[in-house]
């Protein structure tokens, strides 16, 4: 995605200091990942093993997918905090449906059910998003907002708050499955980052995408269908989270509405943000995405490994995402 | 003139703000009203001071959010900031209300300070940097207590700015928020600083070129907002008699449905410290009869529903708001004028 034939242009009239700014925000998130893995390898014992593998991979397929979708939304110049929120309802709904009298009555049909009505009705919480923002004008953080304060309520009005464990092997696949002795759900996020990689880079939907961030004023009057791209933007990303949602549930064989997808809108802006996605829209660096989850995985699970509190790792986190957003910074310049 | 609206539209420079204001203030009344006509303890001074004792925290920041917003930021890290200070106030408060409270406020500010040079040194956009601090000070208090309560000392005067009255007759806390409330009226209305965080939420550029001193004046801002955070820490430790780092999730919010609620943009430019504190007042009263009706039994909502309810609550006001703003600018007066209007008259 980075082209370096411009930077010996750059780096010649500009200031070193510039120069190495530039250079670490281009390849600042490979070094930072290489850096990691050189850290874990010499530190942290027993990383070079499959298991620490699978629980990595578990760990950050749900962030990645988030992120691929949150990188969508932040192309086109919006944000989504919803999203923790559309995870816990789609999450919550998943039980209640094969867990009903009709699901058990008919286990294909309720499974199928299980998994397709969870993800309309977290895509009508995308499009509730997105007809806030792109109808009604309102700002996309205030507009995200509402879902992001109610949409847990609800889905805890559904479950009367309870956790609700269930034991359904057919379901479980989506968080405990293996393809090729990798976790499915890991595949799972690396097929949603190449569809939405070719959206992107091969199909017109995507040019919109990054002309309605890049200028919406002159993107609306080359005839963008900027109002059909926001919502259906919005849809994409309340979609993937809802996924998200129930490979959590799927892994876990319980669903908390109180728990899931809790503080993941912090952790899809900031791999998102790590990968590169400009706040001011008009990039959609969806593989940067996937490699910035991957990085605040490591950190997290880095230190974790190596005995370091939870809460450490909330302070490295905040320090993650002013240092690439600042890098941002300096590539822009 | 035969309508409400443009009665409130004329009655605009009462209470400065958007035309909704005048509007918040009508609703707060009704809802008293209707709550003093339905249940009898309702105007009774415990309902009151608890009432109050218990908003105060989020009127503190939500005047603190109303400063930043109208520079066209945000805060997200105020609950975090108040459960930082609430910390550092109850390991303090052997040594007294003189130490533990001063702390508790420098603790904001300094996380207020850090935000500040965050957005304006790094460069990081206000609502990414402000979120790192959240995640950086929920870390910190996390660290510094243990992931524990920590429990503030009794036998120090610590308790009575949470618990007792000042002269027998309105509690501490109340007085302190009506005094914060007024300075930042006072400086909004009534000083340099006050118009140069208006122009800067106005138009940042513009104002820079004007050779106003943009960066002194979001510095303000968000040292402001965070000296807010942990007084409101300091009241959180001293009324319920402890430290408490696991509080303050979802304040921001709270702080923020205030200012939207109190008729000021989120663009910035335009906004009101009276009509926040109105807002306030009004969200929290909303929760205040929705007790009142679940203790009579009649609706019995768990604390979930209070959730739903909440973000309703916020989609009416944003819809409101919306429609305010569009019938201003379908009469032709853009809300930049409409604050011209308002500073020469």
């Amino acid at each position: 995605m980075n082209t370096s034939a411009a930077s010996p242009a750059e780096s010649k009239d500009s200031a070193k200091g510039v120069a190495w700014r530039s250079l670490l925000g281009r390849y600042g998130t490979l070094v930072a990942l290489a850096v990691l893995l050189l850290v874990n390898v010499l530190i942290t014992p027993n990383f070079l093993q499959w298991q620490t593998l699978f629980v990595n991979i578990s760990q950050v397929a749900t962030i990645a997918i988030v992120a691929v979708g949150m990188t969508l939304v932040i192309a086109t110049g919006g944000i989504d905090l919803s999203v923790g929120a559309v995870m816990a309802l789609s999450g919550a709904l998943a039980p209640l449906i094969f867990g009903s009298a009709f699901g058990m009555a008919n286990p294909v049909i309720g499974l199928m059910l299980a998994i397709a009505l969870p993800l309309v009705a977290a895509m009508a919480c995308g499009l509730f998003n997105g007809i806030m923002i792109s109808v009604l004008r309102v700002q996309p953080i205030i507009a995200t907002l509402i879902l992001f304060i109610s949409g847990r309520g609800i889905a805890q009005v559904l479950t009367n708050g309870n956790l609700q464990t269930f034991s359904n092997p057919a379901f479980s696949y989506l968080g405990t499955g293996r393809v090729f002795g990798l976790p499915f759900q890991g595949w799972l996020a690396v097929a949603i980052a190449a569809v939405a990689f070719w959206l992107v880079t091969r199909t017109i939907h995507g040019r919109h995408l990054l002309a309605v961030g890049g200028n919406e004023r002159a993107a609306e009057l080359s005839g963008v269908p900027v109002r059909r791209v926001k919502i259906g933007v919005y849809i994409i990303c309340a979609f993937l989270s809802g996924i998200a949602g129930l490979v959590v549930v799927a892994i876990n064989s319980a669903s908390d509405a109180a728990r899931n997808g809790n503080l993941m809108e912090l952790d899809a802006i900031a791999a998102a943000v790590v990968g590169g996605a400009l706040l001011q829209g008009g990039r959609a660096p969806v593989f940067g995405a996937l490699l910035g989850a991957v990085i605040i995985q490591l950190v997290k699970y880095t230190l974790l490994a190596n005995g370091i509190e939870d809460e450490v790792a909330l302070i490295a986190k905040a320090g993650i995402i002013v240092a690439a957003v600042a890098l941002q910074q300096g590539r822009r310049e | 003139m035969n309508s409400t609206t443009e009665d409130a539209f004329d009655l605009r420079p009462l209470l400065r703000g958007s035309g909704q204001t005048i509007g918040v203030f009508i609703a707060l009344i009704c809802l008293i009203v209707f709550g003093l006509l339905r249940y009898e303890n309702f105007g009774g001074a415990y309902n009151i001071a608890s009432f109050l004792n218990y908003n105060a925290m989020f009127i503190l920041i939500s005047i603190g959010m109303c400063l930043v917003i109208i520079t066209g930021g945000i805060d997200l890290s105020v609950g975090s900031v108040a459960a930082f200070s609430s910390v550092c106030a109850a390991y303090l408060s052997p040594y007294g209300l003189q130490v533990a409270l001063p702390a508790g406020i420098l603790a904001g500010m300094a996380f207020g300070a850090l935000n500040a040079f965050i957005i304006l040194v790094l460069r990081v956009p206000p609502f990414i940097a402000t979120l790192a601090t959240l995640l950086g000070a929920k870390g910190g208090s996390l660290v510094l207590s243990g992931a524990e309560t920590i429990a503030v000392d009794w036998g120090s005067n610590f308790t009575k700015l949470g618990m007792e009255k000042a002269f027998d007759l309105v509690p501490w806390s109340i007085l302190i928020v009506l005094i914060v409330a007024i300075i930042a009226w006072i400086i909004l209305e009534r000083t340099s600083l006050g118009r140069t965080l208006l122009a800067v939420g106005g138009g940042e550029e513009a104002s820079s070129l004007m050779g106003l001193e943009v960066g002194r004046a979001k510095a303000f801002a968000y040292m402001f907002s965070g000296g807010c955070a942990g007084l409101a820490g300091v009241f959180l430790a001293s009324g319920f008699g402890a430290g408490q780092p696991l509080e303050g999730v979802g304040w921001e919010l709270s702080a923020i449905a205030s200012v939207v609620v109190g008729g000021t943009l989120l663009t910035g430019g335009l906004g009101s410290v009276t009509a926040t504190v109105i807002g306030a007042l009004l969200l929290g009263l909303v929760f205040n009869i929705l007790n009142f009706e679940n203790g009579r039994g009649t609706i019995s909502l768990s604390a979930y529903w209070q959730q739903v309810i909440r973000g309703s609550f916020l989609f009416l006001v944003i819809l409101l708001q919306m429609r305010v703003a569009r019938q201003r600018t379908t009469k032709g007066l853009a809300p930049e004028k409409a604050e011209q209007s308002h500073a020469s008259g």
